[in-house]
Protein backbone atom coordinates (compact mmCIF):
# COMPACT_ATOMS: atom_id res chain seq x y z
CA UNK A 1 0.00 0.00 0.00
CA UNK A 2 1.61 3.20 -1.08
CA UNK A 3 1.14 6.46 0.71
CA UNK A 4 1.92 8.61 -2.24
CA UNK A 5 -0.64 11.42 -2.45
CA UNK A 6 -1.07 12.61 -6.00
CA UNK A 7 -3.37 14.86 -7.93
CA UNK A 8 -6.09 13.14 -9.96
CA UNK A 9 -6.00 14.24 -13.56
CA UNK A 10 -9.73 14.07 -14.26
CA UNK A 11 -11.27 15.68 -11.15
CA UNK A 12 -8.31 17.78 -10.11
CA UNK A 13 -8.65 16.49 -6.53
CA UNK A 14 -6.05 14.75 -4.38
CA UNK A 15 -6.05 10.99 -3.81
CA UNK A 16 -5.76 9.34 -0.42
CA UNK A 17 -2.41 7.90 -1.43
CA UNK A 18 -3.68 4.32 -1.20
CA UNK A 19 -3.49 2.11 -4.24
CA UNK A 20 -4.92 -1.39 -4.70
CA UNK A 21 -4.02 -3.12 -7.95
CA UNK A 22 -3.91 0.19 -9.73
CA UNK A 23 -7.16 1.47 -8.26
CA UNK A 24 -6.81 4.76 -6.41
CA UNK A 25 -9.24 6.49 -4.08
CA UNK A 26 -10.10 10.19 -4.16
CA UNK A 27 -9.76 11.96 -0.84
CA UNK A 28 -13.15 13.51 -0.12
CA UNK A 29 -13.03 14.84 3.43
CA UNK A 30 -16.07 16.00 5.40
CA UNK A 31 -16.96 19.64 4.66
CA UNK A 32 -15.06 21.84 7.07
CA UNK A 33 -18.25 23.58 8.29
CA UNK A 34 -19.52 20.14 9.38
CA UNK A 35 -16.32 19.41 11.28
CA UNK A 36 -16.47 22.80 13.04
CA UNK A 37 -20.10 22.26 14.10
CA UNK A 38 -19.14 18.84 15.45
CA UNK A 39 -16.37 20.27 17.62
CA UNK A 40 -18.67 23.07 18.83
CA UNK A 41 -21.26 20.49 19.99
CA UNK A 42 -18.51 18.61 21.84
CA UNK A 43 -17.52 21.81 23.66
CA UNK A 44 -21.21 22.64 24.27
CA UNK A 45 -21.67 19.28 26.01
CA UNK A 46 -19.18 20.36 28.68
CA UNK A 47 -21.65 23.11 29.57
CA UNK A 48 -24.28 20.43 30.09
CA UNK A 49 -22.02 18.61 32.55
CA UNK A 50 -21.91 21.79 34.61
CA UNK A 51 -25.59 22.71 34.47
CA UNK A 52 -27.31 19.30 34.58
CA UNK A 53 -26.65 16.09 36.56
CA UNK A 54 -23.90 14.18 34.78
CA UNK A 55 -21.04 12.00 35.95
CA UNK A 56 -21.15 9.41 38.72
CA UNK A 57 -18.67 9.93 41.54
CA UNK A 58 -17.43 7.45 44.14
CA UNK A 59 -20.51 7.63 46.35
CA UNK A 60 -22.75 10.09 44.58
CA UNK A 61 -23.04 11.93 41.28
CA UNK A 62 -22.45 15.47 39.99
CA UNK A 63 -25.77 17.20 40.64
CA UNK A 64 -25.35 20.17 38.33
CA UNK A 65 -25.73 23.87 39.14
CA UNK A 66 -29.47 23.81 39.85
CA UNK A 67 -29.82 20.27 41.21
CA UNK A 68 -32.37 19.50 38.50
CA UNK A 69 -34.19 16.18 38.75
CA UNK A 70 -37.39 14.91 37.14
CA UNK A 71 -38.82 14.25 40.57
CA UNK A 72 -38.27 17.81 41.87
CA UNK A 73 -39.70 19.18 38.64
CA UNK A 74 -42.76 16.99 39.08
CA UNK A 75 -43.22 18.14 42.68
CA UNK A 76 -43.09 21.76 41.55
CA UNK A 77 -45.59 21.10 38.77
CA UNK A 78 -47.98 19.29 41.09
CA UNK A 79 -47.69 22.03 43.71
CA UNK A 80 -48.67 24.59 41.08
CA UNK A 81 -51.60 22.43 39.99
CA UNK A 82 -52.71 22.02 43.59
CA UNK A 83 -52.49 25.78 44.11
CA UNK A 84 -54.68 26.39 41.06
CA UNK A 85 -57.24 23.88 42.24
CA UNK A 86 -57.05 24.86 45.89
CA UNK A 87 -60.03 27.28 45.90
CA UNK A 88 -62.28 24.47 44.62
CA UNK A 89 -60.67 21.65 46.53
CA UNK A 90 -60.90 23.45 49.87
CA UNK A 91 -64.60 24.06 49.38
CA UNK A 92 -65.10 20.47 48.21
CA UNK A 93 -63.36 19.24 51.34
CA UNK A 94 -65.46 21.45 53.59
CA UNK A 95 -68.85 20.74 52.06
CA UNK A 96 -70.95 17.63 52.33
CA UNK A 97 -71.54 15.93 49.01
CA UNK A 98 -75.23 16.88 49.06
CA UNK A 99 -74.26 20.54 49.41
CA UNK A 100 -71.78 20.39 46.53
CA UNK A 101 -74.57 20.02 43.97
CA UNK A 102 -76.20 23.24 45.17
CA UNK A 103 -73.09 25.27 44.44
CA UNK A 104 -73.14 26.00 40.70
CA UNK A 105 -69.41 26.62 40.45
CA UNK A 106 -68.45 23.47 42.36
CA UNK A 107 -71.00 21.44 40.43
CA UNK A 108 -69.38 22.57 37.19
CA UNK A 109 -65.91 21.76 38.51
CA UNK A 110 -67.01 18.34 39.78
CA UNK A 111 -68.74 17.40 36.55
CA UNK A 112 -65.66 18.22 34.47
CA UNK A 113 -63.28 16.45 36.84
CA UNK A 114 -65.65 13.56 37.55
CA UNK A 115 -65.99 12.79 33.85
CA UNK A 116 -62.23 12.35 33.41
CA UNK A 117 -61.88 10.34 36.61
CA UNK A 118 -64.80 8.12 35.64
CA UNK A 119 -63.39 7.46 32.17
CA UNK A 120 -60.12 6.18 33.58
CA UNK A 121 -61.20 4.36 36.72
CA UNK A 122 -64.83 3.33 36.33
CA UNK A 123 -65.60 3.01 32.61
CA UNK A 124 -63.68 -0.26 32.11
CA UNK A 125 -66.35 -2.05 34.18
CA UNK A 126 -69.39 0.24 34.13
CA UNK A 127 -68.95 1.20 30.48
CA UNK A 128 -68.40 4.56 28.85
CA UNK A 129 -70.86 7.00 30.40
CA UNK A 130 -71.94 4.31 32.87
CA UNK A 131 -73.91 2.23 30.36
CA UNK A 132 -73.08 -1.00 32.21
CA UNK A 133 -71.86 -4.43 31.16
CA UNK A 134 -73.09 -7.92 32.08
CA UNK A 135 -72.14 -8.32 35.74
CA UNK A 136 -71.30 -4.63 36.10
CA UNK A 137 -74.36 -2.48 36.74
CA UNK A 138 -75.53 0.36 34.54
CA UNK A 139 -75.35 3.69 36.36
CA UNK A 140 -77.80 5.39 34.01
CA UNK A 141 -81.02 3.69 35.07
CA UNK A 142 -83.17 3.90 38.18
CA UNK A 143 -82.17 0.47 39.49
CA UNK A 144 -79.68 0.81 42.35
CA UNK A 145 -78.37 -2.17 44.26
CA UNK A 146 -77.05 -0.22 47.23
CA UNK A 147 -78.92 3.04 46.80
CA UNK A 148 -78.75 5.88 44.31
CA UNK A 149 -78.71 8.90 46.58
CA UNK A 150 -75.61 11.08 46.69
CA UNK A 151 -74.75 9.72 50.14
CA UNK A 152 -75.22 6.09 49.11
CA UNK A 153 -73.13 6.50 45.94
CA UNK A 154 -70.41 8.29 47.90
CA UNK A 155 -70.34 5.44 50.43
CA UNK A 156 -70.23 2.73 47.75
CA UNK A 157 -67.28 4.39 46.00
CA UNK A 158 -65.47 4.66 49.34
CA UNK A 159 -65.86 1.10 50.55
CA UNK A 160 -66.54 -0.91 47.41
CA UNK A 161 -68.65 -4.05 47.24
CA UNK A 162 -67.36 -7.34 48.68
CA UNK A 163 -63.87 -5.79 48.68
CA UNK A 164 -62.29 -7.80 51.46
CA UNK A 165 -59.43 -5.38 52.05
CA UNK A 166 -61.89 -2.73 53.23
CA UNK A 167 -63.44 -3.35 56.64
CA UNK A 168 -66.62 -1.42 55.92
CA UNK A 169 -67.17 -2.81 52.46
CA UNK A 170 -70.74 -3.40 51.34
CA UNK A 171 -71.37 -7.09 51.53
CA UNK A 172 -74.13 -9.62 51.13
CA UNK A 173 -74.02 -13.24 50.21
CA UNK A 174 -76.72 -14.87 48.19
CA UNK A 175 -76.68 -18.60 48.95
CA UNK A 176 -75.74 -20.94 46.12
CA UNK A 177 -79.07 -22.77 46.32
CA UNK A 178 -78.11 -25.46 43.82
CA UNK A 179 -74.42 -25.96 44.46
CA UNK A 180 -74.89 -26.12 48.22
CA UNK A 181 -77.99 -28.31 47.83
CA UNK A 182 -80.34 -25.97 49.66
CA UNK A 183 -83.00 -26.50 47.00
CA UNK A 184 -83.88 -29.44 44.79
CA UNK A 185 -83.47 -29.20 41.06
CA UNK A 186 -87.23 -28.92 40.43
CA UNK A 187 -87.64 -26.35 43.21
CA UNK A 188 -85.08 -24.19 41.43
CA UNK A 189 -86.93 -24.60 38.15
CA UNK A 190 -90.15 -23.54 39.92
CA UNK A 191 -88.68 -20.46 41.56
CA UNK A 192 -87.02 -19.43 38.30
CA UNK A 193 -90.47 -19.57 36.66
CA UNK A 194 -91.85 -17.48 39.55
CA UNK A 195 -89.11 -14.87 39.04
CA UNK A 196 -89.69 -14.87 35.29
CA UNK A 197 -93.39 -14.37 35.96
CA UNK A 198 -92.63 -11.16 37.85
CA UNK A 199 -91.73 -9.60 34.52
CA UNK A 200 -94.42 -11.56 32.64
CA UNK A 201 -91.98 -13.84 30.87
CA UNK A 202 -92.74 -17.18 32.55
CA UNK A 203 -93.14 -20.16 30.27
CA UNK A 204 -94.80 -22.49 32.77
CA UNK A 205 -97.51 -20.89 34.89
CA UNK A 206 -98.09 -23.97 37.06
CA UNK A 207 -94.41 -24.03 37.98
CA UNK A 208 -94.53 -20.29 38.66
CA UNK A 209 -97.37 -20.85 41.16
CA UNK A 210 -95.40 -23.60 42.91
CA UNK A 211 -92.35 -21.31 42.86
CA UNK A 212 -94.20 -18.67 44.88
CA UNK A 213 -93.88 -20.86 47.98
CA UNK A 214 -90.18 -21.50 47.36
CA UNK A 215 -89.63 -17.77 46.89
CA UNK A 216 -91.45 -16.85 50.09
CA UNK A 217 -89.44 -19.33 52.14
CA UNK A 218 -86.00 -18.76 50.61
CA UNK A 219 -85.79 -15.48 48.77
CA UNK A 220 -88.26 -13.02 50.27
CA UNK A 221 -86.16 -12.27 53.35
CA UNK A 222 -83.67 -10.39 51.16
CA UNK A 223 -85.54 -9.58 47.96
CA UNK A 224 -88.71 -8.63 49.87
CA UNK A 225 -92.17 -10.20 49.87
CA UNK A 226 -93.03 -8.19 46.78
CA UNK A 227 -89.62 -9.08 45.18
CA UNK A 228 -88.90 -5.39 44.78
CA UNK A 229 -85.55 -5.71 46.53
CA UNK A 230 -84.12 -4.16 49.69
CA UNK A 231 -81.39 -1.60 49.14
CA UNK A 232 -80.04 -1.80 52.70
CA UNK A 233 -79.17 -5.43 51.94
CA UNK A 234 -78.06 -4.77 48.40
CA UNK A 235 -80.77 -7.15 47.18
CA UNK A 236 -81.91 -6.26 43.67
CA UNK A 237 -85.45 -5.58 42.54
CA UNK A 238 -86.59 -8.59 40.51
CA UNK A 239 -89.70 -6.96 39.07
CA UNK A 240 -88.20 -4.13 37.03
CA UNK A 241 -86.89 -6.20 34.06
CA UNK A 242 -83.43 -4.73 34.63
CA UNK A 243 -80.94 -7.56 34.95
CA UNK A 244 -77.35 -7.42 36.08
CA UNK A 245 -76.38 -10.81 34.68
CA UNK A 246 -79.28 -11.47 32.32
CA UNK A 247 -83.02 -12.17 32.60
CA UNK A 248 -83.35 -15.28 30.49
CA UNK A 249 -84.22 -18.64 32.02
CA UNK A 250 -80.74 -20.12 31.75
CA UNK A 251 -79.02 -17.12 33.37
CA UNK A 252 -81.48 -16.89 36.27
CA UNK A 253 -81.13 -20.64 36.83
CA UNK A 254 -77.36 -20.18 36.92
CA UNK A 255 -77.73 -17.31 39.41
CA UNK A 256 -79.98 -19.31 41.75
CA UNK A 257 -77.81 -22.42 41.45
CA UNK A 258 -74.35 -20.92 41.97
CA UNK A 259 -75.14 -17.43 43.31
CA UNK A 260 -73.26 -14.35 42.17
CA UNK A 261 -70.55 -12.45 43.93
CA UNK A 262 -69.88 -9.28 41.99
CA UNK A 263 -66.97 -7.28 43.35
CA UNK A 264 -66.24 -3.58 43.19
CA UNK A 265 -62.91 -2.24 44.48
CA UNK A 266 -62.91 0.25 47.34
CA UNK A 267 -61.54 3.58 46.11
CA UNK A 268 -60.87 5.03 49.55
CA UNK A 269 -57.10 5.50 49.76
CA UNK A 270 -56.63 5.14 46.02
CA UNK A 271 -58.56 8.32 45.25
CA UNK A 272 -58.66 11.23 47.71
CA UNK A 273 -61.80 12.49 49.42
CA UNK A 274 -62.34 15.46 47.11
CA UNK A 275 -61.92 13.29 44.03
CA UNK A 276 -64.50 10.80 45.33
CA UNK A 277 -66.95 13.67 45.90
CA UNK A 278 -66.45 14.85 42.32
CA UNK A 279 -66.98 11.31 41.10
CA UNK A 280 -70.13 10.96 43.21
CA UNK A 281 -71.63 14.10 41.73
CA UNK A 282 -70.81 12.89 38.21
CA UNK A 283 -72.23 9.39 38.72
CA UNK A 284 -75.36 10.82 40.35
CA UNK A 285 -75.91 12.99 37.27
CA UNK A 286 -75.72 10.11 34.79
CA UNK A 287 -79.45 9.68 34.80
CA UNK A 288 -80.47 7.50 37.69
CA UNK A 289 -79.49 9.59 40.70
CA UNK A 290 -82.10 9.65 43.45
CA UNK B 1 -1.13 15.35 13.64
CA UNK B 2 -2.30 12.22 15.39
CA UNK B 3 -5.10 11.65 12.89
CA UNK B 4 -2.53 11.26 10.14
CA UNK B 5 -0.77 8.48 12.05
CA UNK B 6 -3.63 5.97 12.05
CA UNK B 7 -1.74 3.84 9.56
CA UNK B 8 0.50 2.79 12.49
CA UNK B 9 -2.53 1.22 14.18
CA UNK B 10 -3.79 -0.24 10.95
CA UNK B 11 -0.53 -1.89 10.04
CA UNK B 12 0.57 -3.26 13.41
CA UNK B 13 -1.65 -6.02 14.76
CA UNK B 14 -0.38 -5.73 18.35
CA UNK B 15 -1.00 -2.00 18.49
CA UNK B 16 -4.46 -2.65 17.02
CA UNK B 17 -5.26 -5.26 19.69
CA UNK B 18 -4.09 -2.88 22.39
CA UNK B 19 -6.35 -0.17 20.97
CA UNK B 20 -9.36 -2.50 20.87
CA UNK B 21 -8.62 -3.59 24.42
CA UNK B 22 -8.48 -0.01 25.72
CA UNK B 23 -11.72 0.89 23.94
CA UNK B 24 -13.59 -2.06 25.43
CA UNK B 25 -12.23 -1.27 28.90
CA UNK B 26 -13.52 2.29 28.73
CA UNK B 27 -16.91 1.12 27.44
CA UNK B 28 -17.07 -1.52 30.15
CA UNK B 29 -16.26 0.92 32.92
CA UNK B 30 -18.96 3.33 31.75
CA UNK B 31 -21.51 0.50 31.85
CA UNK B 32 -20.39 -1.18 35.06
CA UNK B 33 -19.44 1.66 37.41
CA UNK B 34 -22.99 3.02 37.80
CA UNK B 35 -24.00 -0.41 39.14
CA UNK B 36 -21.64 0.10 42.10
CA UNK B 37 -23.98 2.89 43.26
CA UNK B 38 -27.07 0.67 43.02
CA UNK B 39 -27.45 0.65 46.80
CA UNK B 40 -27.99 4.41 46.82
CA UNK B 41 -30.06 4.42 43.64
CA UNK B 42 -32.80 2.14 44.93
CA UNK B 43 -35.08 3.92 47.35
CA UNK B 44 -35.41 2.57 50.89
CA UNK B 45 -39.07 1.65 51.04
CA UNK B 46 -41.28 -0.59 53.13
CA UNK B 47 -43.20 -3.48 51.67
CA UNK B 48 -41.50 -4.62 48.47
CA UNK B 49 -41.29 -8.42 48.64
CA UNK B 50 -40.47 -11.25 46.24
CA UNK B 51 -43.38 -12.51 44.15
CA UNK B 52 -45.37 -15.43 45.50
CA UNK B 53 -45.14 -18.63 43.42
CA UNK B 54 -48.56 -18.00 41.85
CA UNK B 55 -47.68 -14.40 41.02
CA UNK B 56 -44.35 -15.56 39.61
CA UNK B 57 -46.20 -18.09 37.43
CA UNK B 58 -48.48 -15.28 36.25
CA UNK B 59 -45.47 -13.12 35.54
CA UNK B 60 -44.03 -15.85 33.35
CA UNK B 61 -47.31 -16.00 31.43
CA UNK B 62 -47.28 -12.21 31.11
CA UNK B 63 -43.84 -12.48 29.52
CA UNK B 64 -44.77 -15.52 27.41
CA UNK B 65 -47.77 -13.76 25.89
CA UNK B 66 -45.70 -10.65 25.21
CA UNK B 67 -47.90 -8.31 27.24
CA UNK B 68 -44.89 -5.98 27.49
CA UNK B 69 -45.15 -5.31 23.77
CA UNK B 70 -48.19 -3.13 24.40
CA UNK B 71 -48.19 -2.44 28.15
CA UNK B 72 -45.50 -0.63 30.07
CA UNK B 73 -44.99 -0.99 33.82
CA UNK B 74 -43.38 2.29 34.60
CA UNK B 75 -45.15 5.49 35.59
CA UNK B 76 -42.83 8.34 34.72
CA UNK B 77 -42.58 11.42 36.95
CA UNK B 78 -44.76 13.66 34.80
CA UNK B 79 -48.05 15.31 35.70
CA UNK B 80 -50.15 13.56 33.05
CA UNK B 81 -48.88 10.16 34.15
CA UNK B 82 -49.19 10.57 37.92
CA UNK B 83 -52.66 12.10 37.60
CA UNK B 84 -53.82 9.11 35.60
CA UNK B 85 -51.91 6.15 37.03
CA UNK B 86 -50.89 7.25 40.52
CA UNK B 87 -47.51 7.73 42.19
CA UNK B 88 -44.56 7.49 39.80
CA UNK B 89 -42.80 4.14 39.81
CA UNK B 90 -39.86 3.68 42.15
CA UNK B 91 -36.73 1.73 41.34
CA UNK B 92 -37.44 -0.33 44.46
CA UNK B 93 -40.71 -1.58 42.96
CA UNK B 94 -38.96 -3.56 40.24
CA UNK B 95 -35.85 -4.56 42.15
CA UNK B 96 -36.96 -8.21 42.29
CA UNK B 97 -38.06 -8.31 38.65
CA UNK B 98 -35.88 -10.52 36.46
CA UNK B 99 -36.21 -9.19 33.85
CA UNK B 100 -38.03 -5.94 34.63
CA UNK B 101 -41.17 -5.19 32.64
CA UNK B 102 -40.82 -1.43 32.26
CA UNK B 103 -41.52 -1.77 28.56
CA UNK B 104 -41.01 0.84 25.90
CA UNK B 105 -44.39 1.16 24.24
CA UNK B 106 -47.92 1.90 25.39
CA UNK B 107 -50.47 0.65 22.94
CA UNK B 108 -52.50 -0.25 26.01
CA UNK B 109 -52.37 1.59 29.33
CA UNK B 110 -49.54 1.39 31.84
CA UNK B 111 -50.04 -1.48 34.28
CA UNK B 112 -47.59 -0.52 37.04
CA UNK B 113 -50.47 0.17 39.48
CA UNK B 114 -53.28 -1.92 38.01
CA UNK B 115 -53.40 -4.09 41.16
CA UNK B 116 -56.68 -3.58 43.03
CA UNK B 117 -58.06 -1.28 40.36
CA UNK B 118 -60.50 -3.81 38.90
CA UNK B 119 -62.23 -6.91 40.24
CA UNK B 120 -61.10 -10.44 39.35
CA UNK B 121 -64.34 -10.99 37.45
CA UNK B 122 -63.58 -7.96 35.30
CA UNK B 123 -60.11 -9.28 34.51
CA UNK B 124 -61.59 -12.63 33.45
CA UNK B 125 -64.26 -11.02 31.26
CA UNK B 126 -61.70 -8.65 29.79
CA UNK B 127 -59.09 -11.32 29.14
CA UNK B 128 -61.59 -13.67 27.49
CA UNK B 129 -62.99 -10.94 25.23
CA UNK B 130 -61.76 -7.39 25.78
CA UNK B 131 -64.56 -5.95 23.62
CA UNK B 132 -67.18 -7.44 25.94
CA UNK B 133 -66.37 -4.83 28.58
CA UNK B 134 -64.39 -2.16 26.71
CA UNK B 135 -65.93 -1.83 23.24
CA UNK B 136 -63.19 0.46 21.92
CA UNK B 137 -60.38 -1.91 23.00
CA UNK B 138 -57.98 -3.29 20.37
CA UNK B 139 -56.43 -5.84 22.74
CA UNK B 140 -56.49 -9.44 21.50
CA UNK B 141 -58.54 -11.91 23.55
CA UNK B 142 -56.82 -14.58 25.62
CA UNK B 143 -59.73 -16.99 26.26
CA UNK B 144 -57.44 -20.03 26.27
CA UNK B 145 -55.84 -18.89 29.54
CA UNK B 146 -59.08 -19.79 31.32
CA UNK B 147 -58.98 -23.31 29.85
CA UNK B 148 -55.34 -24.15 30.31
CA UNK B 149 -54.30 -25.85 33.51
CA UNK B 150 -51.43 -24.02 35.17
CA UNK B 151 -48.22 -25.93 34.66
CA UNK B 152 -45.77 -24.71 37.27
CA UNK B 153 -44.57 -27.95 38.84
CA UNK B 154 -41.06 -26.53 38.95
CA UNK B 155 -42.12 -23.62 41.17
CA UNK B 156 -39.43 -24.53 43.67
CA UNK B 157 -36.69 -24.51 41.02
CA UNK B 158 -37.90 -21.13 39.74
CA UNK B 159 -37.65 -19.63 43.21
CA UNK B 160 -34.21 -21.16 43.77
CA UNK B 161 -32.97 -19.74 40.50
CA UNK B 162 -34.29 -16.30 41.33
CA UNK B 163 -32.59 -16.55 44.70
CA UNK B 164 -29.29 -17.13 42.89
CA UNK B 165 -29.65 -13.78 41.12
CA UNK B 166 -30.42 -11.95 44.34
CA UNK B 167 -34.15 -12.23 45.07
CA UNK B 168 -34.34 -12.82 48.83
CA UNK B 169 -36.47 -15.96 48.86
CA UNK B 170 -36.08 -17.67 52.23
CA UNK B 171 -35.67 -21.42 52.66
CA UNK B 172 -39.18 -21.46 54.09
CA UNK B 173 -40.57 -19.83 50.93
CA UNK B 174 -38.75 -22.29 48.69
CA UNK B 175 -39.84 -25.22 50.85
CA UNK B 176 -43.49 -24.17 50.64
CA UNK B 177 -43.42 -23.04 47.00
CA UNK B 178 -45.53 -25.84 45.58
CA UNK B 179 -48.08 -25.69 48.39
CA UNK B 180 -48.29 -21.89 48.27
CA UNK B 181 -49.01 -22.06 44.57
CA UNK B 182 -52.30 -23.86 45.21
CA UNK B 183 -52.98 -22.25 48.56
CA UNK B 184 -53.08 -18.69 47.21
CA UNK B 185 -55.90 -19.54 44.79
CA UNK B 186 -58.01 -21.07 47.57
CA UNK B 187 -60.29 -19.43 50.11
CA UNK B 188 -58.02 -20.70 52.90
CA UNK B 189 -55.16 -18.37 51.99
CA UNK B 190 -56.91 -15.34 53.49
CA UNK B 191 -56.83 -17.06 56.88
CA UNK B 192 -53.36 -18.59 56.61
CA UNK B 193 -51.13 -16.36 58.73
CA UNK B 194 -47.94 -18.11 57.61
CA UNK B 195 -48.74 -17.50 53.96
CA UNK B 196 -49.70 -13.88 54.59
CA UNK B 197 -46.49 -13.35 56.55
CA UNK B 198 -44.47 -14.74 53.65
CA UNK B 199 -46.33 -12.73 51.03
CA UNK B 200 -48.07 -9.74 52.63
CA UNK B 201 -50.61 -7.91 50.48
CA UNK B 202 -51.06 -10.88 48.14
CA UNK B 203 -54.46 -11.14 46.52
CA UNK B 204 -55.97 -14.47 47.52
CA UNK B 205 -58.91 -16.69 46.70
CA UNK B 206 -60.21 -18.02 43.42
CA UNK B 207 -59.40 -15.60 40.60
CA UNK B 208 -60.99 -17.04 37.48
CA UNK B 209 -64.40 -18.15 38.72
CA UNK B 210 -63.42 -21.83 38.54
CA UNK B 211 -62.47 -22.76 42.10
CA UNK B 212 -62.06 -26.42 41.20
CA UNK B 213 -59.16 -25.83 38.81
CA UNK B 214 -55.92 -23.83 38.90
CA UNK B 215 -55.62 -22.25 35.46
CA UNK B 216 -53.18 -19.90 33.80
CA UNK B 217 -55.88 -17.23 34.20
CA UNK B 218 -55.65 -17.63 38.00
CA UNK B 219 -51.90 -17.03 37.89
CA UNK B 220 -52.02 -14.05 35.56
CA UNK B 221 -54.73 -12.28 37.56
CA UNK B 222 -52.91 -12.97 40.84
CA UNK B 223 -49.89 -11.24 39.30
CA UNK B 224 -51.89 -8.29 37.92
CA UNK B 225 -53.64 -7.78 41.26
CA UNK B 226 -50.37 -7.26 43.14
CA UNK B 227 -48.82 -4.80 40.67
CA UNK B 228 -48.06 -1.50 42.36
CA UNK B 229 -49.56 -2.53 45.70
CA UNK B 230 -46.43 -3.53 47.58
CA UNK B 231 -44.94 -0.19 48.59
CA UNK B 232 -46.47 1.38 51.66
CA UNK B 233 -46.66 4.99 50.52
CA UNK B 234 -47.81 6.16 53.93
CA UNK B 235 -44.26 5.56 55.19
CA UNK B 236 -42.56 6.79 52.04
CA UNK B 237 -40.84 10.16 52.13
CA UNK B 238 -40.47 11.55 48.60
CA UNK B 239 -38.16 14.34 49.81
CA UNK B 240 -35.60 11.70 50.81
CA UNK B 241 -35.61 10.23 47.34
CA UNK B 242 -35.33 13.18 44.99
CA UNK B 243 -33.05 11.99 42.31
Amino acid sequence: MSTKVEKDQVSGRETTGHEWDGIKELNTPLPSWWVYVFWVTVIWSIGYWVVYPSWPTANDYLKGMFGTTNRTQLHETMNNVAAERAPYMERLAALDVSEVVNDAELLNFSMAGGKAIFADNCAPCHGTGGSGNPGFPSLQDDAWLWGGSLEAINETIHVGVRWDANEDTRINDMPAFGRDELLERDQIDDVVQYVLNLTNSATDSAAARRGAVVFEENCASCHGDDAKGIQELGAPNLTDAIWLYGGDKATITETVTNSRRGVMPAWEGRLDEETIKMLTVYVHSLGGGQ
Amino acid sequence: MLLKKHHIVEKNVFVLILGIFLTIIIGGIVEIVPLFTMEQTIEKVQGVRPYSPLEQAGRNIYIREGCYNCHSQQIRPFRDEVERYGHYSLAAESMYDHPFQWGSKRTGPDLARVGGKYSNAWHVAHMVDPRAVVPESIMPGYPFLAERKLNFDDAQAHLETLKMVGVPYTDEMIEAAKADLYLQASEDAAYDDDFLARYPNAATGDFDGKPEQLTEMDALIAYLQVLGRMVDFTTYNPQMNLR
